[in-house]
């Protein structure tokens, strides 16, 4: 403490001491701070410089100064993903070799397929199939109740696992609808428009229609079927249902018809694991649109 | 003025409260014994609840995100219930705080309480205030290193006690306990009571009054709450100075002795001209925090009452009323002694500083609240659901040109066990139910869980709501085992135009 003979500056309304500090008139009073709370501020600038040594902090050029102890959050990021794949590969084991089809009577794994087939499904699909997997023109929509190839399990599998018209899977989905363009007479598209929009119970022209009749019958039904009703061998949609991949306005059905449409998907067996496209198919197959399973021999 | 300005930090100047006993001591020991008790034992209370469920009375469940009280089990979504005991909890601080001054700081906080066991432990070891402060100036020797130790290891004995107490709130206590001594609890449990052991050793032992001068809000908050008609321990200066050495003749006044009430009419001859305050220091030296209460309201006191105390029994032994140091409010001084009125004045009874309008209107805020959360604990049902619309994209249009809509709905069975859900709906329009996964509208929710359900609500393609922008529908959750049901409001989005 301060030497007794040293006579301290006081204020005398309140009695307390002061640091001697004027400015027009007006003392500065002294109200010391408790000592401990210095060592506490020492002690935080101590931790602060063997935190700067064990932890990256000082930013370089390129990157930070690593710090001895080798922390980084990429690091400790790539060390969960790790311990999660850990902890889940005994059921991503048993998902890989799942009859997806029996799957909802393991509830458990059944929540997991969904689950994560949910993220791999917002990792990889959601750039065309959109975040919430209702599609977009030419990118089906996967929540309602039309499918092109099929929609039981084992159909949405293999359209994931090979995809559909890519040159990398020899396995992949394929057909090609011809670009009738260079196949009909002028005035012949336009009949055929108006007949495929009578199939669709749209509005139509009544007497284009009944020409595209005949026209429908030489050069669609062997794909589109005779009522237009599509066959999913060749994914040849359905004419008649409400549903239109890129649209069901005359234009559009002038476009497709004259053009032809060639949409075409990535195979992602070569991409993720077994495990993860079966979960992905789970996980589609549950959004609202999953058929019934055939049961397989 | 001084060549070397004075120093901008103080040392903690060392506090020895001395002994004292009394009416107010006897009410803190009683208390720290209720507070203590229920800390420390409350984890090992069993309360049955049938299979599957935590036989452990209050728990907070955080692995299962669930708190069990007794016979209220409370899910992560009813947190407004520790909203409202929060609230309750802020205004009964207010109501008491305005009624009764600091009576938390000085009775039950937690700082004070472990504080003076830590005290208690140190007057049982070291010996009472000249014994400590004899100890305290003496070399380390032998002598003083042993007292020392002792003290510290029974310090930190309870240190640990109280940081292993506090994590049996989060697990079953008895299996936690194996598991702590052989090693097998989880690092978060090692943390804990690591954590809560230091605070408690360093609060309780060495930081003390620190605490309550420069880490805590309450002072400055609570004093904020007082006003001038709060009880609060105080001194009566008017009857205390100016203040003296003790007159043995004085003594022959000891008719006023029994009076609970100072009578001015008949102050006895000797006494007038002097106060009746000693200054014989007992105040200051049974304080905790280190001050001198004869210096008026003050941060630094808790209003632990002990000099009201150590005061009582001085002023017994002079033969002068009890009261010097009191609960008393600010307002509560007499005329001056030349004013005639002076012989007639009376403070103002207790009730009328108790009774008055902010504590009534605190103490209704403070039961309208809690009845609510008594009414709303009652109301509640086993069975529960919440709709959650998906609205990405807000409808799908179906091949026959229907247009569905669909919900994430959440399905909670609170009961102990496996319940069957039956889902409808109602609605002006005309709407169609389904769930996902099941041709029923029937689905098995498992005991104590909440299941998450996709439901499908679908307008036929010529249905009015196919194509309104907006529908109202309702839909129903009934459990079929006890006929309990229950609802939830939320919109069909239509075809947009």
């Amino acid at each position: 403490m301060s030497d007794p003979t040293d006579k301290k500056p006081v204020d005398e309304v309140t009695g307390t001491e002061t640091t001697g500090h004027v400015w027009d008139g007006i003392e500065e009073l002294n109200n010391p701070l408790p000592r401990w709370w210095l060592w506490a501020l020492y002690l935080t600038i101590i931790w602060g410089i063997g935190y700067v040594i064990a932890y990256p902090a000082w930013p370089m050029i390129s990157k930070a100064t690593p710090g001895l102890l080798g922390f980084s959050t990429r690091g400790e990021v790539a060390r969960d993903i790790d311990s999660f794949r850990e902890a889940s590969a005994a059921r991503d084991a048993q998902l890989a070799s799942a009859d997806l089809s029996t799957l909802a009577d393991d509830v458990e794994l059944n929540r997991y397929a969904v689950s994560s087939g949910a993220a791999v499904f917002r990792n990889n699909c959601s750039q065309c199939h959109g975040s919430g997997a209702a599609g977009a023109k030419g990118y089906p929509n996967l929540l309602d109740d039309d499918w092109l190839w099929g929609g039981d399990h084992a159909s949405i599998a293999y359209t994931v696992r090979h995809g559909i018209r890519n040159d990398s899977d020899e396995d992949a989905r394929y057909s090609e609808m011809p670009a009738f363009g260079e196949l009909l007479e002028d005035g012949e598209i336009p009949a055929l428009v108006e007949y495929v929009r009578q199939l669709a119970d749209e509005e139509y022209d009544a007497s284009l229609a009944s020409a595209g009749e005949p026209l429908f019958a030489d050069n669609c039904s062997a794909c589109h079927g005779d009522a237009g009703t599509g066959d999913r061998e060749q994914g040849a949609p359905n004419l008649t249902d409400a549903i239109w991949l890129y649209g069901g306005d005359r234009e559009s059905l002038t476009q497709t018809i004259t053009y032809s449409r060639f949409g075409v998907m990535p195979p992602w067996g070569t991409r993720l694991t077994e495990a993860q496209v079966q979960a992905v198919a789970a996980y589609v197959y549950q959004l609202g649109g999953g058929e019934a399973d055939t049961p397989s021999n | 003025m001084a060549d070397t300005p004075p120093s901008l930090y103080a040392a903690r100047e060392p506090i020895f409260p001395r002994r004292v006993t009394g009416f107010f001591r006897s009410f803190k020991w009683w208390i720290m014994g209720l507070t203590l008790g229920i800390y420390y034992l409350l984890p090992w209370v069993r309360w049955d609840r049938g299979p599957n469920l935590p036989n452990q009375a209050v728990l907070s469940d955080l692995e299962h995100r669930r708190f069990f009280f007794f016979w209220i089990e409370i899910w992560p979504h009813e947190f407004y219930f520790v909203a409202g005991l929060l609230i309750m909890a802020g205004l009964g601080l207010f109501l008491f705080t305005s009624a009764l001054g600091r009576v938390w700081c000085g009775y039950t906080c937690p700082q004070t309480v472990w504080t003076d066991l830590f005290l208690l432990v140190e007057r049982w070891v070291e010996g009472d205030r000249n014994a400590q402060l004899r100890l305290h100036k003496s070399k380390w020797n032998f002598k003083k290193w042993r007292l020392r130790l002792t003290k510290w290891v029974v310090w930190l004995a309870i240190s640990v006690a109280t940081g292993g107490a506090w994590v049996f709130y989060f697990t079953d206590a008895p299996t936690l306990a194996v598991n702590l001594v052989t090693l097998n609890a989880p690092a978060v449990a090692y943390m804990s009571i690591a954590v809560l052991t230091a605070t408690t050793f360093i609060f309780g032992g060495f930081m003390r009054e620190q605490v309550c001068i420069y880490m805590c809000p309450w002072p400055r908050i609570q004093a904020a709450m007082m006003d001038e008609g709060t009880l609060t321990v105080g001194y009566r200066k008017w009857r205390g100075e100016p203040r003296g050495k003790h007159k043995k003749g004085a003594k022959a006044a000891a008719a006023a002795q029994a009076a609970t009430v100072y009578d001015f009419a008949n102050l006895p001859e000797a006494d007038q001209g002097s106060g009746d305050c000693i200054d014989c220091m007992a105040c200051v030296n049974v304080c905790p925090m280190g001050i001198d209460i004869r210096d008026g309201q003050q941060m630094e006191c808790i209003t632990c009452a002990l000099c009201i105390d150590a005061c009582d029994d001085i002023m017994d032994k002079i033969g002068k009323p009890r009261g010097l140091i009191d609960y008393l409010a600010l307002e509560d001084v007499p005329p001056p002694p030349e004013s005639p009125e002076r012989a007639t004045w009376k403070p103002r009874p207790i009730w009328q500083h108790i009774l008055k309008p902010r504590t009534i209107l605190y103490t209704a805020l403070w039961s309208i609240i809690g009845a609510g959360l008594v009414f709303a604990l009652f109301i509640r049902s086993d069975i529960e659901l919440t709709v959650s619309p998906v609205r990405n994209p807000t409808y799908v249009m179906q091949s026959d040109g229907s247009i569905r809509n669909i919900y994430d709905v959440r399905l909670r069975n609170k009961s102990g066990d496996d319940r069957l859900f039956h889902l409808s709906l109602t609605s002006e329009e005309t709407l169609r139910i389904g769930l996902e996964g099941t041709e029923t509208l029937s689905v098995e929710v498992p005991a104590n869980q909440t299941l998450l359900q996709r439901v499908y609500v679908t307008a036929r393609r010529k249905d009015a709501a196919a194509s309104t922008d907006r529908t109202d529908l309702r839909i129903w959750v009934e459990d079929l085992s006890t006929q309990t049901r229950t609802s939830a409001a939320t919109i069909f989005n239509g075809k947009e135009k």
